[in-house]
């Protein structure tokens, strides 16, 4: 077995090169090789949700995408959602209602959502909590969530 | 600004991922920690064994023998040891034995998998009634960890003459806080001036707990240890007590290595090894008169308190003090213990001993009136605490209380009659489904009970800044609950300026005072108020040394002290917490005023029951509390909310399984938390009713939603499936089917 792994991969809209562990998973690369800590470790076993990202357009948790698997790919962060120091209106929207209380779970739940309204620019209820089931959230009840994922929607529709 | 929805202050930085949680500090050189744990609940540890194929040279070892100065952890007794050593006793399952570093996280996991431990097991005490009955005796003269009674008036003569006695046994399980950060942290130990300093930056929720951990630990003063908290991914309890272990063990591979070093627990680890909600039995007997009046009470509260102490004894008093709930009743005695097993000691988790005792007087009370033939909610009606009235500790209701207004603003918005009415028809047409309301009505304490508040004596300050703003001094942490934005706002108000102008120092042991742990629902209301004391001496001080003039506008008061700052250095002004002349506590006898005020609730729930798979779905929900005045309405109602939530997940799905004492079930996979799809919206109703205590009116909030939903959810359930044995949460689909064939099968 190699002792490295060289990966290249777009983040963010910037190209990396990086050599990691064999083993390494996707969220390890993004954590500890290219320091975006916004995506986080919850469980380790794809049930929490924390490490949501974008692979090649695709919700994914980065904890359970073996760093090879990455290879060639396309990975939007949390950190790759605002423009500069404009936040999305998702980021916006979490921020006006409270969404983020603990804010651990935060960054994989904005990266559920954004894709959430990609595919369905109007969800109901319902829909967003079907679009967000695979993201724990043990501070809001998700009361605060669902405000905020239907606060951001509209303002996209109005755009 | 108190009253206003002011935004979360570090918000930005959360929905950005820019907020630095412990994980995401690097520090160059650091090696990875981790733990290697007994796995059996009780023994002598004979030997460590290292095995072959792992570079042992490599790695930073420490177990007990290395420890430089108390093996003990700093807490309400000090028993538990950060490390077993040889020939020493194992305890319970997780019993922490040898600590192991190295900068390559692989390597180091597959080393913690080749260490043998040989342990000479001895029988073990897996729950209270062997515990109860000393089968064997592990802890003392009794298994007591702690044992509390409370007498009020005397019940002895009333069972015999009352026309209706009724008993009852409650049961709730271990809950787990479920925060979604591990428990994590990062340590370094260095030389300064010729004596050790010790650093831990940590996920944590009451600092200077830490800090007396470390000192005790390394036997070292004060200025020579520091502690920093660091954005804090939820907590619940679950990082009150524990960090005093993990931060210490962080320190102790950072001290023998000599480098930096990150302990940060996998999820699996944390499930099985860190603190839980304390499973409870209680038992309950009850005597009315003819007309429903509450004669007497005697309640029997045990509590699980696993291996050591802990915060047992505090979690217990609590849950003591909560027994009695929110009715009048002239005779009471209330026997509460904490008993030893050999499982990992449970801890704090929000509400802290009160939902156990409350659930199980929630429960008997739909009991006994179902019994007495009585309406549950003019049962409760008849006996509810009113101002003047007494409670179980001879505490003397002092405020307008009206219990019988929350709770029909609570069945009212629920629509509770309307739809028991409807209920009772459509449940007897055939289909699997069936529905039903119920409800619960229950007190929080706010801040610590009795005497806490004078023992910790907590410090709190505002500081101001070189360019004219304002920094809070305190060490009560953010977990997500809005610390920084209310005290932000409580400042402001104070001073009268907009709250951009206040923020909160980071809390770190160098730097802020000692404001107590960040616990208890204590923070709003007891550091609050010392920050409003603190903040209108900093004006007066302000406008006695000539640099404000009042009134002022925001801008001059940010030039005057921009231009105090240039004069005079460091502008701090601190505040201290005096007991009020009116509050009165005696510890050894548990009479008196137990806590400053309490905040009142009814919650109410709707349920659906599916027959055919036993699925309860809670279809609405209402929680009607009164808090004194909210804060900031919006952050108050995301904690009623995420506490309703955790609340109806330790009712209905959320168990701990237990084996030879050990979780078998730490996964997230298989412990089942409120996902999005799982819980209603809930109706947050707040009635306002300033508190004379707290600043601006505040009370405690944070615990109090914990209370009251399981036992208004089980309540619920006995209105749609008729009698049933509902006498245990979690109420999980497999209890309740079990209930159901009780029932069937006579």
């Amino acid at each position: 077995m190699a002792d490295r792994i060289d990966l290249v991969l777009q983040v963010n809209g910037a190209e990396h090169r990086v050599s990691v562990h064999p083993f390494a998973r996707l969220l390890d690369v993004l954590r500890e090789d290219l320091r975006l800590t916004g995506t986080k470790e919850g469980c380790g076993e794809g049930e929490c949700g924390a490490c949501t990202v974008l692979l090649n357009g695709r919700v994914v948790n980065s904890c359970l995408v073996p760093a090879a698997q990455a290879q060639g790919a396309v990975v939007v962060t949390v950190e790759g959602l605002a423009e500069g120091e404009r936040l999305s209106s998702l980021q916006a929207a979490f921020l006006a209602h409270n969404g983020a209380q603990c804010g651990f779970c935060t960054p994989g739940m904005l990266l559920s959502a954004t894709d959430l309204i990609n595919r369905c620019p109007n969800p109901s209820d319902d829909q967003i909590r079907d679009g967000l089931a695979g993201n724990l959230c043990r501070c809001t009840g998700y009361a605060k969530i669902l405000d905020a994922v239907h606060t951001a929607a509209s303002r996209e529709a109005s755009r | 600004m108190i009253g206003a929805s002011s935004i979360r202050k570090e918000g930005r930085a959360k929905v950005l991922g820019t907020a630095i949680y412990t994980d995401d500090k690097f520090m160059p050189g650091a090696l990875h920690g981790l733990t290697v744990r007994s796995e059996v609940p009780r023994g002598i540890l004979r030997a460590i064994h290292f095995g072959d194929g792992i570079p042992w040279e490599e790695f930073t070892l420490v177990t007990a023998e290395d420890i430089p100065g108390t093996n003990l952890v700093a807490s309400v007794v000090d028993d538990q040891p950060f490390l077993v050593g040889i020939g020493q006793e194992i305890t319970h399952s997780q019993q922490a034995v040898l600590l192991l570093a190295h900068s390559d996280r692989f390597l180091a996991e597959k080393a913690r998998r080749a260490v043998r431990l040989d342990i000479e097991e001895l029988p073990a005490v897996l729950d209270i009634q062997s515990s109860l009955d000393l089968q064997p005796l592990i802890y003392g003269a009794d298994n007591l960890l702690k044992e509390i009674r409370i007498a009020k008036g005397d019940p002895a003569p009333v069972w015999a003459q009352a026309a209706h006695v009724i008993e009852g046994e409650y049961r709730t399980g271990a809950q787990e806080q479920m925060y979604i950060e591990p428990n994590a942290m990062l340590s370094v130990v260095e030389p300064r001036d010729g004596a050790l300093q010790v650093t831990v930056w940590g996920s944590l929720q009451c600092p200077y707990y830490v800090h007396g951990a470390l000192r005790q630990l390394f036997g070292l003063s004060e200025k020579q240890v520091r502690v920093v908290a660091m954005e804090m991914g939820g907590a619940f309890g679950g990082k009150e007590d524990y960090p005093s272990v993990n931060g210490g063990h962080a320190a102790l591979l950072a001290w023998k290595s000599g480098r930096p070093v990150k302990l940060i627990y996998d999820r699996e680890e944390d499930l099985a090894c860190t603190t839980k909600r304390h499973p409870s039995r209680t038992r309950l007997r009850t005597a009315f008169d003819a007309e429903g009046n509450l004669l007497a009470l005697e309640a029997d509260f045990i509590l699980d308190g696993g291996a050591y102490a802990t915060l047992s004894p505090v979690v217990l008093s609590r849950g003591a003090v909560h027994a009695a709930s929110v009715y009048r009743c002239p005779h009471v005695r209330i026997h509460a213990r904490a008993v030893a097993t050999n499982t990992p000691p449970p801890g704090a988790f929000r509400g802290f001993g009160a939902p156990q005792s409350l659930f199980a007087m929630e429960r008997h009370m739909d009991v006994c009136a179902r019994k007495l033939g009585l309406d549950a909610v003019e049962l409760r009606r008849k006996n509810f605490l009113r101002l003047g009235d007494t409670m179980a500790t001879g505490q003397v209701i002092r405020e307008d209380l009206d219990l019988a207004g929350i709770m029909d603003r609570a069945l009212a918005a629920i629509g509770y009659h309307d739809k028991r009415a409807a209920f009772a028809l459509t449940n007897q047409e055939d289909g699997p489904i069936k529905r039903g309301v119920g409800f619960s009505v229950f007190m929080h304490g706010c801040g610590f009970t009795g005497n806490g508040e004078s023992h910790v004596a907590s410090v709190a300050g505002v500081e101001g800044l070189a360019d004219g703003t304002v920094a809070v001094l305190a060490a009560s942490t953010e977990m997500g609950q809005g610390k920084n934005t209310v005290f932000a706002q409580i400042v402001a108000e104070a001073l009268h300026l907009p709250v951009e102008l206040v923020d909160t120092a980071q809390v770190d042991t160098d730097h802020v005072p000692n404001s107590g742990p960040t616990v208890a629902s204590r923070s709003t209301m007891m550091v609050g108020r010392i920050l409003e004391d603190a903040a209108i001496g900093f004006k007066q001080a302000l406008v006695q040394q000539g640099f404000l003039a009042e009134p002022y506008t925001p801008e001059s008061f940010q030039t005057a002290v921009a231009k105090a700052v240039a004069a005079l250095g460091t502008l701090r002004c601190y505040g201290q917490y005096h007991r009020p002349p009116n509050i009165q506590w005696d510890d050894v006898n548990y009479r008196g005023d137990a806590y400053p005020t309490y905040s009142w609730a009814c919650y109410a729930a709707e349920v659906a029951v599916d027959l055919d798979t036993c699925e309860v779905k809670v279809a609405d929900f209402a929680a009607v509390q009164e808090v004194g005045r909210v804060v900031n309405p919006t952050l108050a109602a995301g904690q009623i909310e995420g506490g309703v939530a955790q609340g109806i997940g330790w009712g209905l799905w959320e168990e701990v399984t237990m084996q030879r004492g050990r979780m078998i079930n730490n996964q997230m996979t298989n412990y089942i938390i409120p996902t999005s799809v799982d819980l209603p919206r809930i109706q947050v109703i707040f009635l306002e009713n300033a508190h004379a205590g707290g600043p601006g009116g505040a009370k405690g909030i944070g615990e109090l939603p914990m209370d009251g939903p399981a036992p208004a959810v089980v309540n619920a359930l006995e209105n749609a499936l008729g009698t049933l044995r509902l006498d245990e949460v979690p109420m999980t689909p497999d209890r309740l089917l079990e209930r159901c064939e009780e029932v069937t099968h006579g």
